[in-house]
This record gives C-alpha cells, structure tokens and sequence, in this order.
C-alpha cells in the first residue's frame, strides 16, 4: 500500500515536471537514480566547445571552480578543483548537476543552471531563461567527463 | 527605575546581538582592509596618496559655499564640521522623526538641502554629493560605528538582515553566501572580504572614481544578476543600516581605498 502511494506520488512528480518543461520552453528531462541519463537535446555535446563555454566568464563555472586549465589566470577557490570529475562522477550525475546543483545539496551555492522559475528578483536581461541552453549543458558535460586523471 | 533601565538595556543588546548562525561573531570582524594588498592598503594610509581625500577637499569647499534661496552654507547652520560633524557618519543610516524611517547620510545632506537651504537635490552618485558625504564622513575616521543603537531601528535593521539572508537572482546568491560563509576565499582573481561598510563613500581603483556603499550593493546584485534596487530605495536603505548595525563598534575609515 504506502509503497504504491509512493511510486504514484513519483510518477505524479514527474508528469508535472514534463508539464512545466513544456509551458517554460525549457527541453523535457527526466531524473533516474542521482542523474539525468539522455542527453537534454537528444545529441551528444560537443567537449571542445564545452572546453571554451567552461572557461568562459558568462557560464560563470571559473569565477567559482579552478581546474586544469592554465591558461586561465583568474580561477576560483569557493568550490572543487575540477580535476577528475570525469573519474568521480557519471555524465548522467554530471548533467543533473549542472541543470540543478541543490538536488545533490539543498544548501549548496552553485546555481541550477537550467530552471527559469522560483527565483527572487531576477535582472530584467535574463528573466525567465536558463542561465545555459541545453545545448551548453551537453558540451560541458562531455567536457567535464574527459576530466580523468 | 534605574534597575528597569538597566534591564530594558541589557535585553537590547542581548536581542541586537544574538546572532544567526552562519553570522560573524563580533570579535571575528575584519575590514576590506585586512585583505587588500600592501600596495592598496599604502595608498589607503598616506593622505597625499589616497585620491579619496580630494573628493573630502571638494566636500570641505562645499560645506563653506552659500547655496539655495536661504543663500546658507552648512556651516551657517553647523559651524566648525571638525567639531560639529564628528562621530556623525558613524550613526547613520539614522532615524528620522518626520519621515518615520531611516534616512541615510545622502539622503540628510539633500534633506538639509531642501529644508533649510532651499536647494535642489544633489543627484546620487554625482560628485558634489559624494564630496560632501566624504567630507562629513572623513570627520569620524577612527571613530567606532553605533549605528543600530535606537531602538526605533531595530524593525528596519531586521529587514536589512533578511534581505541580506535572501537569495536572489538568476545565480541564486544570497549576500550571506559570499560575505558570511565565504570570505577569505577567491572569486575568480578576487579576494572576497566580509563585506564591512567602513569606508564609504571610497575610493574603487576598478570604478577609478569614489563611490558611495549604495554603488557597491547595487553591483554585488548584478553580480548575482538580480534586479538591482534603485538609489534611495527602502531596501537599500535597511541593507546599509543592517550592514553598519552589522560592523558597531569597528572604526570608521573614509574615505578608504579598495581594488
Ligand atoms: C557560486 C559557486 C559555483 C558556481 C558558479 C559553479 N559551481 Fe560547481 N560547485 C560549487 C560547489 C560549492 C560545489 C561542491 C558541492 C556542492 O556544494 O554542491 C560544486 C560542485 C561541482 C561539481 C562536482 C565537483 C566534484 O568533483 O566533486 C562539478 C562537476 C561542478 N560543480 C561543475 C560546475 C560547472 C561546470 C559550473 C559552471 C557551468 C559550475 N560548477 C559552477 C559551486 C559552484
Ligand atoms: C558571489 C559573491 C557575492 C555576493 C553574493 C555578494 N557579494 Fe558583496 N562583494 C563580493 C566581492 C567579490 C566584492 C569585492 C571585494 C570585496 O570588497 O569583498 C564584494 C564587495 C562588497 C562590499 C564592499 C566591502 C568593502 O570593504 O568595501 C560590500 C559592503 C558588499 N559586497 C555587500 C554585499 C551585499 C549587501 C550583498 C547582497 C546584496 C552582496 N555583497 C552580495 C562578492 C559578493
């Protein structure tokens, strides 16, 4: 009995989730386990452009994050080397990561980088988008999964 | 009677400090200071060095000048600021009876303005207004903050918390992220301090110019790409005097210099 009320509520979860998907014009996804198993666009990323979004100032990755990248002289330390993600991590855990951090850490601050809704005060240039394309997420997460050691 | 008083005080320092957690406790308090260069913190140091003094030298030439139909100058009213202006700074945002709320220094200056000078208003971030709060701020350097001390605040200082606990914008960030939980860490090249207000209205080598603490709140919010309240809002207003109430007892620097 509870556990069909369980998988009910579950299976419930996630038709609403694909709902929305569809209203906020963001690409539907689905969570299994600790990830997101296929890819958001249906392709595989790309990880050389992956490589350069990584680095870039607007993805905001390195104002946080260093890696082995060095080239870049100005790297953050509020959050793991990313040296061998790669090795630690799936790309499915990858992609579920970067679409919505605080699934892993209610109080982590790294932001979900694919959600438009349920923030406060958003600047007028960026209200109701993603901070990436699902096509950006995809080349970083093929990125960041040749990060092995 | 007495006793009551002592009391009724004692309770009020203890619900004014009584900290969340997460918050610095009051002994762990660094200025920006503490973590700028030796090359920053020599231009901060000598006078003839700091470009924020010339901004105080163009406030002290303002405090003389007669403006506005009353043809007054602030020292007509206040007379020596050396004297008169002291420890001023250091309680501001304060309350003001007329309005009910808490007005910051700028916003004192412009209400002189149009109270007893007759006098347009200095427009925020121009650099009559910033000469004139560095000059009046420059005469509590070295003076510890009270801001927070009225208890008419204590509603408006608690927004100012919350608004400093609340996560906004697209990145989600709340200020507390950066300034309580993270300083001393790097974002990007830049070292992340605990966001004290000391030295305002300061002299910014990236800005090149002096800004007022406003300015700088308002690019921590479009940092974190969120909506950046206007100049003089009420918000902005309860963040600044949270974030003094935040650092009572710290000495007063400005005009201070950050990278
Ligand atoms: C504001 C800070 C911040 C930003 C920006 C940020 N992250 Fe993170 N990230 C973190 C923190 C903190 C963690 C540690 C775990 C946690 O708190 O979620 C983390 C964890 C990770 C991990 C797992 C690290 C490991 O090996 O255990 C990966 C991979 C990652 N982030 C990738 C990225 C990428 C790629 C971007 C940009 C698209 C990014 N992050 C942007 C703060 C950030
Ligand atoms: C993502 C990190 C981050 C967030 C979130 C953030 N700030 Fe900042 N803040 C910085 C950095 C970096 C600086 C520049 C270096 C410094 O002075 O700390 C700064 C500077 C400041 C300063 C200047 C300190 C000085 O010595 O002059 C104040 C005050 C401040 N922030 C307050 C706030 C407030 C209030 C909020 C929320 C509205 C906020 N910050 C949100 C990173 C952040």
């Amino acid at each position: 009995m509870a556990r069909s009320t369980i998988t009910i509520a579950v299976l419930f979860a996630s038709v609403v989730h694909v709902a929305n998907a569809r209203a906020d014009g963001l690409a539907r996804y689905e969570i299994t386990g600790d990830g997101i198993a296929t890819s958001l666009t249906g392709a595989p990323g790309d990880a050389v452009r992956g490589r350069t979004l990584a680095l870039a100032r607007t993805t905001t990755c390195i104002l946080c994050h260093s890696g082995p990248f060095p080239e870049a002289r100005f790297q953050g330390d509020l959050a793991p080397d990313l040296t061998g993600a790669g090795n630690r991590w799936t790309a499915s855990q990858l992609r579920l990561r970067l679409v919505d951090a605080s699934r892993f850490n209610p109080d982590t601050i790294m932001p979900s980088y694919y959600r438009n809704e349920g923030l406060v005060r958003v600047g007028r240039n960026f209200a109701e988008k993603p901070i990436l394309s699902a096509t950006e997420i995809e080349d970083i997460v093929a990125f960041l999964a040749t990060l092995r050691d | 009677m007495i006793f009551w008083r002592a009391i009724a005080v004692a309770a009020l320092a203890a619900t004014t400090s009584a900290l969340l957690a997460g918050e610095i406790p009051p002994d762990a308090r660094r200025s920006g200071y503490s973590f700028m260069s030796p090359d920053t913190r020599a231009m901060q140091d000598d006078d003839t060095s700091n470009p924020g003094m010339l901004f105080v030298l163009d406030g002290e030439a303002l405090w003389g000048r007669k403006v506005g139909s009353a043809d007054k100058a602030c020292a007509d009213c206040h007379g020596d600021a050396r004297s008169s202006m002291k420890g001023v700074a250091a309680r501001y945002p304060a309350f003001d009876r007329t309005l009910g709320r808490p007005v910051t220094l700028d916003q004192r200056i412009n209400l002189c303005r149009a109270n007893h000078q007759q006098a347009s208003s200095l427009p925020y971030e121009g650099h009559d207004i910033l000469a004139l709060s560095a000059f009046v701020a420059h005469q509590s350097r070295g003076v510890a903050i009270t801001t927070g001390d009225d208890p008419q605040l204590i509603a408006f200082v608690e927004q100012g918390r919350s608004l400093f606990m609340q996560r906004e914008g697209q990145l989600n960030l709340a200020c507390t992220n950066c300034h309580d939980d993270n300083f001393d860490k790097h974002l990007a090249g830049s070292p992340i301090t605990q966001g004290q207000p000391t030295g305002y209205p300061l002299y910014r080598l990236e800005w090149q110019t002096l800004g007022s603490l406003e300015r700088r709140l308002r690019s921590c919010m479009t940092g974190v790409r969120a909506q950046a309240y206007e100049y003089g809002a009420p918000e902005l207003v309860a963040l600044e005097l949270y974030l003094m109430s935040r650092a009572r007892g710290m000495p007063m620097e400005t005009p201070a210099v950050r990278p």
